[in-house]
């Protein structure tokens, strides 16, 4: 697919029928591995390996085969999407910049980037006790979407993607995000709302209503600090 | 300083606070020199209003001086006189809240916007989307701190104010900020034909101001429907109305004889959700209200359906906050009605308002029937709400 030149350009009907065999059992491998695995980051890791398979996926709903699959081991998952009246670069570039999403990402501490790939993200939790994880990126395709899942040794196993697609007429930029968290062991719900809160769909929905916030008006709306009478 | 801090059920005390602060860099803070209790702040003393908190500061229609502005007030983005908002300048502030980038005041519908509410989750629960701040009108609203007192912090101060000459007397411009354009909204939403006959419910100032905004835009006949002389008197004297009191008559029938039986062609709701009917209706409401089984008391808009002509319009300006009973619809649906409503887009009309004032066509001052210092605020709200001393509009000088 990436061949160039005279020599190839004459093999390409060949060479492409390889490729797209080979992405497919590739891909479909990879699909079947994340799908066995029943996790986003495994699903995020089949479409990120298989192209012609992501396609196909992605046609047929990725969400709701993610959902499916995701079924039995039930690891905390949330979807939130808002649209928002900017164009897909500006959003992408400044999501893409990880060091800035703490700014209206209020579970968030620091997001340190490493390299092109790899990141190290610290979450708030109360007590001081951090939640912390080096994630990396899988799949990126500029101004259209991003997908990261934690590496191993993460505290909490977490995986998610953002994407953003035109909406209709010119009402702007639908950005969606699903997240994923496998949290080891019991005391599941205690270590989600040591993260997120009661709701974590609700802080997610919060932090994209920030992010709208931010790129359009170039400010977060806030009422803390202001004068109030006596509780 | 001082501010007006809700307590309760038909209870505000004036209390020292702290002065606001700039939080957000398109923020100014303005030094109040007039503020107006509107009748929608009855909704709140009254304690229909959900999210209202014990000691928030309530009050959303003012007016005064510029005395600090954060890093990002640069040009005024709205007006024709778009200039550099600078401490000393003297200004309008419109009662809703709006962002002036999002799609919803891009396309000039401001009390829609997206940005301004930072509870935004509360109401998106409740009524499935969320919609702009209004200064002091609860947390569900925003939460922001309200304009009955010395200071006020206005966020997104660039598109938010409205610039005014120093030479004219507060009580002609500060009805820009939300009574006027709240009546001028109402007649436009009519979408008024010439010769039309347009029943307006409610003859405070929001009602007066959309009679007479009604015959700005080509009504022939405009009808007021109040139950206190005093009111009806302003009607008739400043709005050109022919008027009906609903506790001597019968209001839908009146209003058919008053339009050779063909009923209204557009019917404006300046009242809301605590409307007054007779008989037994009244008393279903009262009761269903008083018992939490229905938050609004729909009077006004179970008689707008039925009065209304066939084909014809219902605006609705008068506030309310959740959920009514007994509604006719199939008047409604059968009669082919049209029904337009919302919170007011100030920041629309502002300037277009201010010029009618500028230019004499306009003299607002009329409803102001008494200005009381800041500290009388609980005297103020009790004569208002119990309609003494024939209150129609109370002006705080802080």
């Amino acid at each position: 697919m990436t061949s160039t030149g005279d020599r190839t350009t004459k093999t390409t009907p060949e060479a492409n029928e390889m490729e797209r065999w080979a992405s497919l059992i590739g891909g479909g491998a990879m699909v079947l591995t994340g799908l066995s695995q029943r996790s986003l980051k495994g699903v995020l890791t089949a479409l990120a390996g298989g192209g012609l398979v992501y396609q196909g996926l992605t046609k047929q709903s990725t969400i709701q085969q993610a959902q499916e699959a995701l079924g039995i081991n039930k690891p905390i998952k949330v979807e939130k999407t808002v649209t928002i009246n900017k164009p897909a670069d500006e959003l992408y570039r400044y999501w893409h910049n990880f060091e800035q999403l703490p700014t209206f990402m209020k579970h968030l501490q620091s997001v340190k980037v490493y390299d092109a790939k790899r990141s190290h993200w610290i979450a708030k939790a109360p007590l001081a006790n951090n939640v912390e994880w080096d994630a990396e990126i899988l799949e990126d395709r500029e101004n259209e979407f991003i997908s990261w899942a934690s590496v191993e040794g993460a505290d909490i196993d977490n995986s998610g993607f953002v994407r953003f697609k035109k909406a209709p007429g010119e009402r702007g930029t639908e950005v969606k995000v699903v997240l994923e968290y496998n949290i080891p062991g019991g005391g599941i719900s205690a270590a989600l709302a040591k993260l997120f809160g009661e709701e974590p769909e609700q802080q997610i929905g919060d932090d994209l209503r920030r992010f709208k916030m931010l790129m359009e008006a170039g400010e977060i709306a806030t009422t803390e600090g202001q004068p109030t009478g006596k509780r | 300083m001082k501010a007006v801090c809700w307590q309760g059920a038909n209870e505000v005390r004036v209390e020292s606070v702290p002065d606001p602060t700039i939080l957000n860099p398109r923020d100014a803070i303005i030094k109040i020199t007039s503020t107006a209790i509107c009748g929608s702040d009855l909704h709140i003393y009254g304690g229909y209003i959900p999210t209202v908190q014990k000691g928030d500061i309530i009050g959303h229609e003012f007016m005064g001086e510029v005395v600090e502005v954060g890093r990002e007030v640069n040009n005024l983005k709205i007006g024709v006189d778009a200039k550099r908002l600078l401490p000393g300048d003297r200004v309008v502030v419109p009662s809703t809240i709006g962002c002036g980038n999002c799609a919803y005041c891009q396309r000039d519908m401001w009390s829609l916007c997206d940005n301004s509410n930072p509870n935004s989750w509360l109401e998106e629960k409740l009524f499935g989307n969320v919609t702009s701040a209004i200064y002091g009108y609860s947390h569900l609203l925003g939460g922001y701190a309200g304009a009955q007192a010395e200071y006020i912090r206005v966020p997104f101060a660039d598109v938010g104010v409205v610039k005014v000459p120093s030479d004219i007397p507060d009580e002609k411009l500060l009805f820009i900020s939300d009574a006027i354009p709240t009546g001028y909204m109402g007649a436009e939403l009519c979408d008024i034909q010439p010769g039309d006959t347009v029943a307006v419910w409610g003859s405070g100032a929001v009602g007066l101001f959309a009679m007479i905004s009604a015959y700005m835009m080509g009504a022939e006949k405009v009808i007021a429907i109040d139950r206190f002389p005093e009111r009806l008197e302003m009607a008739k004297k400043y709005a050109k109305a022919e008027v009906i009191n609903y506790e001597e008559v019968n209001a839908g029938e009146a209003l058919k004889e008053m339009t050779g039986g063909r009923g209204p062609d557009a019917c404006i709701d300046a009242v809301g959700l605590e409307a007054h009917g007779v008989g037994l209706e009244d008393f279903y409401d009262q009761t269903k209200q008083k018992l939490k089984l229905e938050s609004d008391r729909p009077h006004v808009l179970r008689e707008m359906m039925v009065a209304c002509r066939k084909g014809g319009t219902l605006a609705i300006m008068g506030v309310y906050g959740g959920f009514v009973d007994k509604i006719p619809l199939g008047a409604a649906f059968n009669k082919g009605l049209t029904f337009r409503m919302g919170q007011m887009h100030g920041q629309k009309y502002m300037h277009l308002l201010l010029q009618q004032i500028l230019d004499g066509k306009l003299d607002p001052s009329f409803v102001v029937t008494h200005q009381l210092p800041l500290a009388e605020a609980a005297h103020g709200y009790h004569i208002f709400q119990q309609k003494k001393d024939n209150c129609v509009k109370v002006v705080l000088k802080p």
